[in-house]
């Protein structure tokens, strides 16, 4: 949809730039903007996507059976008043009506909640089963580790790609998980810690890095003792994948 | 944010917020059903739910641009079915789809703002310089909005909503599709504007965020399922974190 400054890119073998028309038949793409036609009711948009692709609802059935028997109940509504969750579940079934063999969803699950977003992943686990290659963008690091491999993107470059696990393995500094009573307090507090590296709020801990891993535990208690904190609590944790995503993105 | 003690809240002077029974009908939809709550001052109230859950009726409600089909609710002494426009005055108010003027500046968006809310220019100015100060983006004022990312337009509209020092701000999903760091900061926005005596009642589907609150209600189907701090909640329900707390809430359907 888009031609590329310079370099190339292939999928399934073919050149974006140069067999852009068969990659379309090979290709289900969701953007992260609902894009169905709002006036058109859910079983009239299945049958627009397959058309549009010479093939039928019915044939390809098989495949988005699961995900469209959902909104199957609602099939006369138009798009337009469907919820979000709904919405989202006829458009993942749109971009999968002509069988495509890469599915290329863009923040498939901004703005879901914590349950659909459960669902919506269990979904895109049967789909790989089936052979299908997927490639997601997400905010949610949580989602990042139901994937095979991750790339993480800033400013434009690509700051790492590996599995999950491999990026965890790469986090390079030890992690202190810090409570108090007063988080907020703690956070600042921290902040102002000669030898804090790194501090950020996780739930109602902070996750703290120290400059060249200097410091230890007894310092760290006298510091926020000396500032008034009480009930202080500190232990050495594994990092999460956000954590190593928010280093590599701090540089 | 207290995990332990609620005390920096105060409830001297009544509820900020208090909702008894309220109900939401559309047709024979009932959106909201007998809701019952109340928010302190200055406190972090998370309201969670699953889509569709009502969430976006009963804030409607709360901000006075929609009535209840019965029950009652005050906001900042005020009723919601007589004094919206009173209401509407005292709030502060950012959803993820709000956004300011791409085609003004920064300072414009401000000055635009402010004098909706009735603020003179050299009040308008105080307050803009204040709050660009705490987000170190005074460099950026002349800057058209379109040039700014993403995450500092979601900061500069918390900001822009906060301008007339409301006694509540509601901030429905402000950090859906933000990164990580950044919706930090932003949490750190929150808990800066709480201590100023500011109530903060927010709506997330990040489930560490709901960590961050003060005190977090589930509804489902309309129905408020639950109401507590987040460490009680965990305790309730034998949970390691908010979101099995809510998993198990919301699908227990």
């Amino acid at each position: 949809m888009l031609l590329p400054g310079s370099g190339s890119a292939t999928l399934e073998g073919y050149d974006v730039v140069k067999d852009f028309r068969k990659i379309r038949d090979i290709l289900g793409y969701m953007p992260g903007k609902f894009s169905l036609y709002q006036d058109l009711t859910v079983e009239e948009n299945l049958r627009f996507f397959a058309g549009i692709f010479k093939t039928t609802p019915e044939a390809n059935y098989d495949l988005v059976k699961e995900i469209y028997s959902q909104i199957e109940p609602f099939k006369t509504r138009r798009a337009g008043k469907l919820s979000g969750g709904m919405k989202q579940k006829l458009a993942l079934s749109c971009a999968l009506i002509h069988k495509p063999e890469v599915l290329i969803l863009d923040e498939p699950t901004t703005g879901v909640d914590a349950v659909s977003r459960k669902e919506f992943w269990d979904m895109l686990d049967r789909l790989k089963r089936k052979g299908i290659t997927i490639l997601v963008s997400t905010p949610y690091m949580d989602e990042a580790m139901r994937c095979d491999r991750v790339a993480l993107i800033q400013a434009g470059k690509i700051m790492d790609i590996n599995t999950p696990e491999g990026i965890i393995k790469n986090f390079s500094s030890r992690l202190w998980s810090v409570r108090t009573n007063d988080t907020y307090e703690l956070l600042l507090d921290l902040r102002r810690f000669k030898a804090t590296r790194s501090a950020f709020l996780f739930g109602q801990h902070i996750h703290l890095t120290l400059v060249d891993n200097a410091g230890s535990e007894p310092e760290i208690r006298k510091f926020l003792e000396d500032c008034g904190h009480q009930s202080v609590e500190i232990e050495e944790t594994r990092p999460t994948i956000e954590d190593c995503f928010m280093d590599l993105m701090k540089g | 944010m207290q995990t332990g003690s609620l005390e920096h809240i105060s409830d001297n002077n009544g509820p900020i917020i208090e909702v008894q029974d309220l109900v939401k009908k559309f047709g024979s939809f009932v959106a909201n059903d007998h809701l019952n709550f109340t928010v302190s001052r200055g406190e972090i109230f998370g309201f969670l739910g699953a889509n569709g859950a009502g969430k976006t009726t009963a804030m409607r409600i709360l901000c006075g641009l929609s009535s209840p089909t019965s029950g009652n609710a005050t906001i900042a002494g005020f009723n919601v079915y007589t004094q919206t426009e009173k209401i509407k005055r005292n709030i502060g108010y950012m959803s993820q789809k709000f956004s300011l003027y791409d085609d003004l500046t920064v300072w414009e968006n401000f000055r635009f703002y402010g004098g909706i809310y009735g603020l003179k220019t050299e009040k308008i100015r105080e307050r803009t310089e204040e709050l660009l100060g705490r987000l170190g983006l005074q460099g950026e004022k002349n800057k058209i909005l379109k040039e700014i990312p993403l995450g500092w337009k979601q900061k500069l509209a918390f900001s822009v909503a906060v301008i007339h020092q409301p006694k509540i701000v509601f901030l429905d999903e402000p950090t859906g599709g933000v990164d990580p760091i950044t919706r930090r900061q932003f949490w750190e926005m929150i808990h800066e504007t709480a201590k100023e005596g500011i109530t903060v009642f927010v709506t997330t589907h990040y489930m560490d965020e709901a960590e961050y609150c003060d005190r977090v209600s589930i509804m489902v189907d309309g129905k408020i399922v639950a109401l507590d701090t987040p460490l009680k909640l965990k305790e309730t329900y034998r949970a390691a974190s908010m979101e099995d707390v809510f998993l198990k809430l919301a699908r227990a359907k």
